[in-house]
């Protein structure tokens, strides 16, 4: 079978999220990456025309190089500039016709999950969000493995349509190259499109947003209601900054207005992956640990040797963090 | 303006979730029910257009007859009316669910903008706002994390591997939030007090094939314990030395 890859790009390369989606696509069959758009989004200005205009979105070598050693076979450059929803799904509609695609996958961000979700409406065919599996049953099914409540509950789910449409839950495959990668041939590809695929296309401001550096960071130093309130905060970003990490919050200190919602850390927040979450007057309900599951290891500071984060952390601190974290401050700096 | 607001009602899960013994649902007995989070600040954000421009929100949800309690929870912060597709429970998925809203939307309409969460939190569909959209033929975008409606536009913005993304759409429009749009308002005692005495208006959707989507939930798992038992490194600040040397360990001290 054929399986059409979207892939997302990061600068020249291909984005690690969509090495991921490969990694699940080659499970599946024979893999045909596609890839849109520039690396940038398209500048403000009037829309290209109702056909799309080529360009710049070929495919140059270092992405191409990526692709092929996950396992990509082709690659297609879709000529279209920028980013518009409606537009890629239809170019991804018309490719998978032309390659009698018998799958199509996405890695499972903002973007994948918005371009299959289009993908879907187009053809009227299912769309299975969140695969962190899939194996070919008997009859042409696909036996699927979802994610629920991010990955808190998992789904077993059999899927019967042509194309399967799916995205995949990146934190639940690792990206592997492929043990014998070749070349991929790089082909071209001009959808047909009419207005209504461009009147959505998305322009880029200069500023940056937030919650980039806690998606990053390598230390976190998160707060719960346990931080009591919206003045108790000042120890934990002490603490952040000797360890040179940055403060995430649990959903209960945005709802409540004590910190803005891009420190949170969680389902509806951002998913950290640091090498230490310091997780203190977090009591670690499953929204949160959603979040924070990537972490490499989790201490726990907690009033409460009961709460579910004491069960999910690595290590634990029994105690008030208003008494254990200044403390630890002026041990930190005592030893200069 | 007139908005309408689609949402759903889930379960309130806390420290873990507990599946039925016959791997179907989430087992509720234990737990209260709730609107998934970006639904709430998409009525939030509804809420606030109609405050600044006159107008109406609607809040519409299908679910079992017990979902009518998530209207009036959006009622209460500001909603002026209530519609439920009233179904017998059983879960129904992205494609009906789609097509019932969309015969619901055409029958108490038109509406100048249609708001959906990004994902519902229980499900994570991430489609039912598109595939409405695509419908009504109507422009759509997803994630939104900032709005501004003004002289018949829509000025929409998200972020995208850690830039800003802008949209400018025609209205109508179909547009999905993400939490963090807005900090959504505590109900107010006279908020509660007219949507406990508010009519909700019911409406049987039509059935469709809800079993025969070509996507079939088999059973829900909860995923391989993942419990740790963590080690304890001691008491109060009598643990900080213990706590020292860890970070130590771990390569993270100054």
């Amino acid at each position: 079978m054929t399986v059409l890859c979207l892939v997302e790009r990061d600068g020249e390369h291909a984005a690690d999220v969509s090495l991921r989606a490969l990694t699940f696509a080659r499970s599946l069959g024979d893999v045909t990456a596609v890839t849109m758009g520039n690396a940038a989004t398209r500048p403000a200005g009037p829309p290209p025309g109702a056909t799309g205009a080529g360009g710049d979105a070929g495919v140059g070598p270092a992405l191409a190089a990526d692709v092929s050693a996950y396992g990509a076979a082709e690659v297609y450059a879709v000529g279209l500039d920028g980013y518009a929803p409606q537009a890629w799904a239809r170019a991804l509609a018309g490719l998978a016709g032309e390659v009698a695609a018998g799958a199509v996958v996405a890695a499972g961000t903002d973007r994948g999950h918005e371009v299959l979700a289009h993908l879907g409406a187009i053809t009227g065919l299912p769309m299975a969000a969140n695969c962190a599996s899939a194996r070919p049953g008997e009859d042409g099914t696909l036996r699927l493995v979802r994610h629920r409540w991010a990955g808190s509950l998992l789904e077993d789910a059999v899927l019967e349509a042509s194309p399967a449409l799916l995205t995949v839950a990146v934190d639940a495959v690792p990206a592997v190259p492929a043990e014998q990668p070749a070349p991929a041939a790089v082909r071209a590809y001009q959808p047909v499109l009419d207005e209504a695929d461009l009147l959505v296309s998305a322009t880029e401001s200069a500023g940056r947003a937030g919650g980039a550096s806690l998606a990053t960071a390598r230390v976190v130093v998160g707060g719960g209601r346990g931080v009591g309130g919206p003045d108790g905060f000042g120890v934990l970003e002490e603490l952040a900054g000797l360890l040179g990490g940055v403060v995430g919050v649990s959903r209960v200190v945005t709802s409540e207005g004590w910190r803005p919602h891009q420190q949170q850390v969680g389902q509806t927040g951002t998913r950290i992956s640091p090498e230490l979450y310091l997780a203190c007057g977090i009591s670690g309900a499953i929204q949160h640990m959603a979040g924070c599951l990537s972490s490499k290891h989790i201490v726990a500071v907690n009033t409460d040797a009961g709460a579910p984060i004491i069960a999910r952390a690595d290590y634990a601190v029994i105690g008030d963090l208003n008494e254990v974290l200044p403390a630890l401050v002026a041990a930190i700096r005592a030893r200069g | 303006m007139e908005v309408a607001v689609c949402v759903k009602r889930v379960p309130m899960v806390g420290g873990k979730i507990v599946v039925t013994a016959d791997g179907q649902d989430v087992d509720t007995r234990m737990s209260g029910f709730t609107v998934s989070p970006h639904e709430e600040c998409a009525v939030e954000e509804a809420v606030r257009l109609a405050e600044r421009d006159g107008g109406r929100v609607t809040v519409l949800t299908l679910g079992p007859a017990a979902a009518a309690d998530q209207l009036r929870d959006m009622l209460a912060i500001g909603a002026s009316r209530a519609v439920l597709l009233e179904t017998d429970g059983r879960e129904w998925g992205p494609i009906a669910t789609a097509a019932a809203i969309v015969d619901a939307l055409r029958a108490g309409g038109p509406y100048d903008l249609i708001l959906f969460g990004n994902e519902a939190a229980d499900t994570g569909g991430f489609q039912v706002g598109v595939r409405v959209a695509h419908l009504l033929g109507l422009p759509c975008v997803t994630g939104i994390k900032h709005l501004e409606v003004s002289g018949g536009r829509l000025r929409a913005g998200r972020e995208y591997r850690g830039t800003e993304e802008a949209y400018d759409l025609p209205l109508p429009a179909v547009v999905s939030v993400k939490e963090g749009i807005n900090l959504p308002r505590y109900p107010s005692l006279p908020g509660r007090l007219r949507a406990k005495r508010a009519a909700i208006e019911r409406i049987e959707p039509e059935r469709y094939p809800w079993h025969a989507e070509g996507l079939r939930k088999e059973r829900l798992r909860v995923p391989p314990a993942q419990n740790k038992r963590a080690e304890i490194l001691g008491t109060g600040a009598g643990a900080v030395p213990a706590l020292v040397a860890l970070l130590d360990d771990l390569g993270v001290l100054p």
